[in-house]
């Protein structure tokens, strides 16, 4: 097993996973924030519902969408030459789909958090909803939107049952950390590596929960004023 | 006329409905708390939509219901001072006193920024953060970031409640040079008829609002 080799693809995964959920999340977080529609609680459980499903069903369900056989994984094969099936790119959706929850609950707070009034005077000053939007309402959502990448990235590295049963477990394209360990305990005499692999994946969560207070409070800092995560 | 005002809200229980016409200077709309004092400002400023009427500021139609126009905020060209100064927490003095001034056409600009820093004496403030600012110098900062955003006409809610009297006397002199030197129509609302008497040269009394 290598180790080297086995940190870097778990970080390859949880960077592509968190980088491609995050403006999904935002948009999301934003329509649950402020949309005001039919449905509303509907879309919310469902993209709440990976936080509640067994990881093994949401992996069982990835495979049956995206899956060569799937409706999703079809058409993408067919018309792209895409497959998620047995690779990275299937552990980074696995893992996006689960962090997915935590991302939208983090920066949907802190959305709503924004004081609108701010937004009107905005207006009366001559700003465009549009400007409102990126001059106001994204910046001060920063630090929530910062507090879910790094919970979404942490999330992904921890990631375990939606990825090994959406793309198993191969050494080298899909074995990630908490896999590697997994496979490792099965070993007799795997104890040496496995406590390796645990002290890395302690130090990648610890750094990753501490970058995340850091953010937030230099954004708090800095303009002398609490930060609302 | 400086202001001519016809509006009809239901808001919740209560009916808001006032009517009037002011000329140049201070006007003041006079009334107790949760008369919709502020309501009307914001019905006046974009930021709510009345059920019926028309609103005019310097003969410039901004909501008319019959007509159906109604002018998005940022094309009515005007300045919203509020009780809190509502200065944008993310960007330091400078910018929020920029940030109206960027986004008005360079035709509609009357002042420049050094003129309204002079004018405000808030020049050792324009490197801090919001969070930082007294009251006072929070409301002076607010007074010139709507000045800067080539505003026609102020409308100014209640900007004193929130200061101590020796602060307040500082702004009531800044809003009182604002009338005399730049000669702008001031929509002023206030439940303090102290102030009212000293600055306004007419004053609205808000009508009881009906329920039902």
């Amino acid at each position: 097993m290598d180790i080297s080799q086995i940190i870097l693809l778990s970080l390859k995964v949880s960077i592509v996973a968190m980088l491609a959920s995050l403006p999904i999340a935002f948009l999301l977080a934003y329509v649950l924030a402020r949309g005001r529609f039919a449905g509303k609680i509907l879309l919310d459980a469902l993209v709440s519902l990976p936080l509640v499903l067994p990881p093994v069903v949401t992996g069982w369900l990835l495979l049956l969408a995206f899956g060569n056989t799937g409706p999703v994984g079809r058409l993408l094969n067919t018309t792209l030459g895409f497959t998620f099936m047995f690779r990275w790119t299937g552990a980074a959706l696995a893992a996006a789909i689960m962090a997915l929850p935590l991302m939208v609950r983090a920066m949907r707070l802190s959305i709503e958090a924004v004081d609108r009034r701010l937004e009107g005077a905005a207006r009366t000053l001559g700003a465009s909803p549009t400007r409102v939007f990126f001059s106001i309402t994204l910046p001060l959502s920063v630090p929530g939107i910062l507090a879910g990448a790094v919970l979404g990235f942490a999330r992904s590295m921890g990631e375990f049952g939606a990825t090994i049963t959406f793309v198993s477990n191969i050494p080298g394209e899909t074995q990630t950390l908490p896999i590697a360990i997994h496979a490792a305990l099965q070993n007799p005499g795997g104890e040496g590596i496995v406590t390796q692999l645990t002290l890395t994946s302690v130090a990648l969560s610890f750094c990753a929960l501490l970058a995340s207070e850091v953010l937030a409070r230099r954004s708090a800092v800095n303009k002398g004023h609490d930060h609302v995560l | 006329m400086s202001f001519s005002v016809d509006v009809e809200k239901q808001l919740g229980d209560a009916r808001i409905a006032l009517r009037f016409e002011a000329a140049a200077g201070i006007t003041a709309l006079f009334g107790p708390s949760g008369s919709g004092k502020s309501s009307v400002l914001n019905m006046i400023a974009g930021l709510m939509r009345p059920d019926r009427g028309t609103i005019r500021v310097e003969e410039r139609l901004l909501f008319d219901s019959m007509a159906g126009v109604n002018l998005p905020p940022e094309q009515r060209r005007l300045g919203y001072v509020f009780q809190d100064a509502r200065l944008f927490p993310h960007r330091r003095v400078r910018a929020n006193l920029l940030y109206g001034y960027h986004l008005a056409p360079e035709e509609a600009r009357w002042m420049t920024c050094e003129q309204a820093v002079d004018f405000l004496g808030i020049g050792h403030l324009l490197d801090r953060w919001p969070a930082t600012l007294s009251g006072g110098e929070a409301q002076r900062v607010a007074i010139g970031r709507a000045l800067l955003s080539g505003a026609r006409f102020l409308l100014m809610d209640e900007p004193l409640a929130a200061l101590d009297r020796s602060r307040r006397e500082e702004i009531l002199r800044v809003i009182e040079r604002i009338r005399d030197e730049m000669r702008l129509p001031i929509l002023y609302v206030s439940h303090d008829r102290g102030e009212v008497d000293r600055l306004a040269a007419s004053v609205i009394a808000m009508p009881e609002t009906a329920t039902g």
